[in-house]
């Protein structure tokens, strides 16, 4: 008995020794003998982990060139002083955890950001908050690298004037989560990155998109929240996207959307919410998206799919309380809708078997004026407006004849 | 004056017609609410019934009140009490019970269905059209002695306002849709209190639509708090201006 | 009492007061006739100030009554078809002019309600009631009040004959009281025994005013009727003579 024990203690204290030289701890602070982060830079090996206490570091730039792991104890903050960029990632393997990283200087040439990781892969930015950066974190030409639960503040007033939040070039499997971006230009922006999932944001009140993403194929979107931000979430020149229990809501402009994709195609948009928009989704070119289980509720315009658009699939979706369901600028439908609830169908279902049994026509006639004539909004429900309506669902003469829902649903779609 | 203002009132809460409305605008509302699943869409078929029923009933019922009680108001004229004190006192009455009538039948089913901003703005703009609609048939009556003739007045004035207006409206909007004329529109809105109180609700049911590309414009007017004061200016000045150029004429008529 | 100077109305083109000079005085009982459309009750009205005329004025007890209303309060007035709110009792219209006039319960002249038997229908409702009711419901507002002036337009019309006789009556003991009463009717037998002085209008203008007594010593006729006949007659015969 006292044998096996004697045996794990040396082998734990065999273990410790071996394991000392190899990942030391340096830790910085008033209280220790190394005061600043450049300093315990410069003494660390790759491996060790630097531990930076509460405290205000202004050191300029911090550049990390070692595989280290920095983590804040006590909420360190890195100023930028509005001049320099705070930290710089160029090793691989890097961790930074539980720092304040804040006022990074601006400079639309060499792009500012709090946390910039220049071609490198494997770097961990967790736990942290980027308070008032030009960009958040920025990743260059990066590779396998994880952005989890920080929080990203900044107060741009104009789109030129600040950066996004998250950024991403050139990349390709990242793990973007739980992050809370404000007041950037576009939350999460992402161009030629691929395989990357981003999960559980909350990216809200931006100046221009809450996400905005071009040539990023292949890349997921789950449960994340766009609100309130300037122009909504715009996506674009995309292949094999999903986009799954996502929320856009309360973006509200003329040129704002929940979701416009543009150029999009082979895509899956399903089981998200979009909330009191002025336009839920809008599609422009974009094809083979099957749009699915989502809810439409409290919107302007649900859906305005172009006459750009086709071989979609709308299908089981909810539309509850838009002020319009479909809207469209041509005549020619070449998309599928069926089986959607639709709160404004009023035909019957004789049949019992909870589909209607006459088409549902989405587009009436006067979102039709109102796209052309957009003043024309003023005399919306005006009695003379809702007989003009009537008559042309009785009638169809100036909407699309082809676009209608075969099979509209009796009951809400359970969601 | 208050005197006078609560026997009108008690005989026009004793009429049938009141009651009948009341009672007509209650229970289209509660069927109304209990049909639709959701309380927006309620609000929003009330909408049609609201801007369409109210002005025309308490235009027409308001003239026909007046014409019938030509004879009483002859009776109070030969009374030791001054003009305005009766014209006001008749508005007043009118006005209440128009109203109360409208508080009753549709706000009591809006407060148990609907409570919600859309829901209180419509309450609010029935109100007022009610009020406003008073008013305007107290000018026309005032002006026209013909019963006959008045009340073809009051249902030409109503035809105008729910529906000409409207059309002429869209009809400029169509001609002039090349031109910058947003600020105009909105102005012309106001030329129409049926028009004004739609404006007003659709800001609260279609805020998502309205704060599209027109929506910036309303927004900008109707949205801000200057431009709701200017709109509840505007609601005001549509129930006291008839009414005060009423006045100005009763005070000179002949009966 | 009241003096009327130079009072003219037109209705479009129409004179229905043209030039009218009168005074009337307390303790008179006038009769205004005249045939119909001759401006007796646009008259009573430009009295009441119910009416606007053109121009001329009137004054009561020397104050002129344009934009006045507080010398109402001295007049009481039965119309010539008393409408009243469709869906008030009896005892609400009532209670609204006791309202408006402000007079304590006490000096109110009950005479009349309590004659006509009104006190026990007090929860009738206006629109239930006879034309006849209705006439007696106006004459007793007109009296109630005690007012120095009565200015009554057809009041025997739709009475029957055992009101009427109550009503006369009450006109009568009214006139000791030194009041000025004024009544239009058509039933000139009904006027004879009441009146002390008549007017005559035509076409908007007094044909004569002469107290009874020198009418009928004028035409000879010993009836108010036959007097009127009479000069309606000669009237007649000098306007073809013109």
């Amino acid at each position: 008995m006292n044998g096996w024990v004697n045996y794990v203690l040396s082998l734990c204290v065999c273990l410790l020794v071996v394991g000392m030289p190899r990942a030391a701890t340096i830790k910085v602070g008033k209280q220790h003998a190394v005061h600043t982060i450049t300093k315990a830079l410069e003494l660390a090996a790759d491996g060790d982990t630097i531990q930076v206490d509460g405290g205000v570091y202004r050191e300029g730039n911090i550049g990390i060139r070692k595989r280290l792991m920095l983590v804040g104890v006590g909420n360190p903050v890195i100023d930028g002083e509005q001049k320099y960029e705070p930290v710089s990632v160029h090793a691989p393997y890097v961790v930074i955890k539980g720092f304040t990283i804040c006022r990074s200087g601006h400079s639309s040439m060499k792009d500012m950001a709090g946390v910039k990781i220049y071609d490198t892969h494997h770097v961990m930015i967790t736990d942290n908050v980027l308070d008032d950066n030009f960009f958040g974190i920025y990743l260059q030409n990066a590779r396998n690298c994880t952005i989890r639960n920080n929080r990203l503040v900044a107060y741009g007033k104009a789109e030129q004037l600040i950066g996004n939040g998250i950024h991403g070039w050139k990349c390709d499997r990242l793990d973007i989560a739980g992050n809370t971006i404000t007041g950037h230009r576009d939350g999460i922006y992402l161009e030629f990155v691929t395989h990357t999932d981003v999960q559980g944001n909350q990216s809200h009140r931006n100046v221009r998109y809450g996400l905005h993403f071009m040539f990023s194929h292949d890349n997921g979107y789950y449960r994340n929240t766009f609100t309130g931000n300037g122009a909504g979430v715009a996506v674009m020149y995309t292949k094999h996207v999903r986009m799954e229990h996502n929320v856009f809501n309360e973006n509200w402009g003329d040129a704002a959307y929940g979701l416009l994709l543009k150029e999009i195609t082979d895509s899956h948009i399903a089981d998200n919410t979009f909330a009191k928009n002025t336009t839920g989704i809008l599609m422009e070119g974009s094809n083979r998206i099957r749009i699915q289980r989502n809810r439409f509720e409290n919107n302007g315009w649900a859906l305005k799919i172009q006459a750009s658009c086709m071989d979609n699939t709308v299908t089981r979706n909810n539309f509850i309380h838009n002020t319009f369901d479909v809207a469209t600028n041509g005549s020619l439908v070449l998309n599928t809708f069926e089986r959607n609830y639709w709160d404004k169908y009023e035909g019957y279902d004789l049949d019992n078997d909870k589909e209607g049994d006459v088409p549902y026509r989405p587009v009436s006639l006067y979102s039709m004026v109102v796209e052309k004539y957009p003043m024309a909004m003023l005399l919306f429900r005006s009695f003379m407006v809702t007989l003009l309506d009537r008559t042309e669902r009785v009638l169809p003469s100036l909407t699309p004849e082809n676009l209608k829902d075969d099979y509209p649903l009796m009951q809400p779609v359970a969601l | 004056m208050n005197k006078i203002i609560k026997y009108v009132i008690a005989d026009l809460l004793r009429s049938r017609t009141i009651m009948v409305y009341t009672a007509v605008l209650a229970v289209l509302s509660v069927s109304v609410f209990s049909m639709e699943d959701s309380a927006g869409k309620g609000v929003v078929s009330l909408l049609n019934i609201v801007l369409f029923v109210v002005p025309l009933v308490s235009l027409l019922f308001s003239t026909v009140y007046l014409y019938n009680s030509a004879e009483f108001i002859e009776l109070l004229v030969s009374q030791p009490l001054r003009r305005d004190t009766i014209w006001i006192s008749i508005f007043v009455g009118l006005a209440v019970a128009m109203s109360l009538a409208f508080m009753v039948g549709v706000g009591i089913p809006v407060v148990l269905y609907a409570a919600t901003a859309s829901g209180v703005m419509l309450m609010l703009c029935g109100a007022a059209l009610s009020l406003i609609f008073v008013s305007v048939a107290l000018w026309a009556t005032v002006r026209v002695r013909d019963k006959a003739r008045g009340i073809g007045l009051s249902i030409l004035l109503w035809l105008y306002f729910a529906l000409l207006f409207d059309a002429v409206v869209l009809f400029l909007l169509f001609q002039f849709s090349d031109y910058p004329i947003e600020n105009g529109m909105v102005a012309l809105s106001m030329l129409n209190p049926i028009d004004t109180s739609r404006i007003l609700i659709l800001l609260q049911v279609d805020v998502s639509a309205m704060m599209g590309y027109t929506g910036a414009i309303f927004r900008k007017f109707f949205g801000t708090d200057g431009g709701m004061a200017i709109t509840a200016t505007i609601l005001v000045l549509w129930t006291v201006l008839p009414f005060w150029f009423s006045i100005r004429f009763f005070k000179r008529k002949d009966l | 009492m009241i003096t009327i100077q130079h009072l003219s109305k037109k209705f479009g083109k129409l004179h229905v007061l043209d030039d009218v000079s009168l005074t009337l005085e307390g303790g008179q009982c006038i009769a205004l006739i005249g045939p119909n459309g001759s401006g007796k009750t646009t008259l009573i009205k430009a009295i009441l100030g119910m009416i606007v005329p053109q121009s001329g004025n009137i004054t009561f007890k020397g104050k002129d009554i344009a934009h006045e209303w507080r010398y109402r309060n001295q007049i009481g007035y039965m119309p010539q078809m008393g409408r009243y709110p469709e869906n008030m009792t009896i005892g609400q219209v009532l209670n609204m002019m006791k309202d408006i006039r402000k007079m304590p319960e006490s000096a109110l002249d009950n005479h009349l309600f309590i004659a006509f038997g009104l006190d026990g229908m007090l929860d009738k409702r206006m629109r239930t009631l006879s034309g006849g009711t209705r006439q007696k419901v106006s004459a007793c507002l007109a009296f109630m009040f005690n007012p120095e002036v009565l200015i009554l337009d057809e009041p025997t019309a739709g009475l029957d004959p055992l009101s009427t006789e109550l009503l006369k009556d009450k006109i009568r003991a009214e006139k000791q009281q030194d009041k000025l009463i004024v009544i239009t009717s058509h039933v000139l037998s009904d006027l004879d025994d009441l009146v002390t002085e008549v007017i005559y209008m035509q076409d908007g203008k007094p044909l004569f005013h002469k107290s009874l007594q020198a009418l009928k010593a004028e035409t000879g006729a010993d009836r108010l009727s036959k007097a009127i006949a009479q000069v309606m007659a000669t009237h007649e015969l000098m306007e073809g003579t013109l």
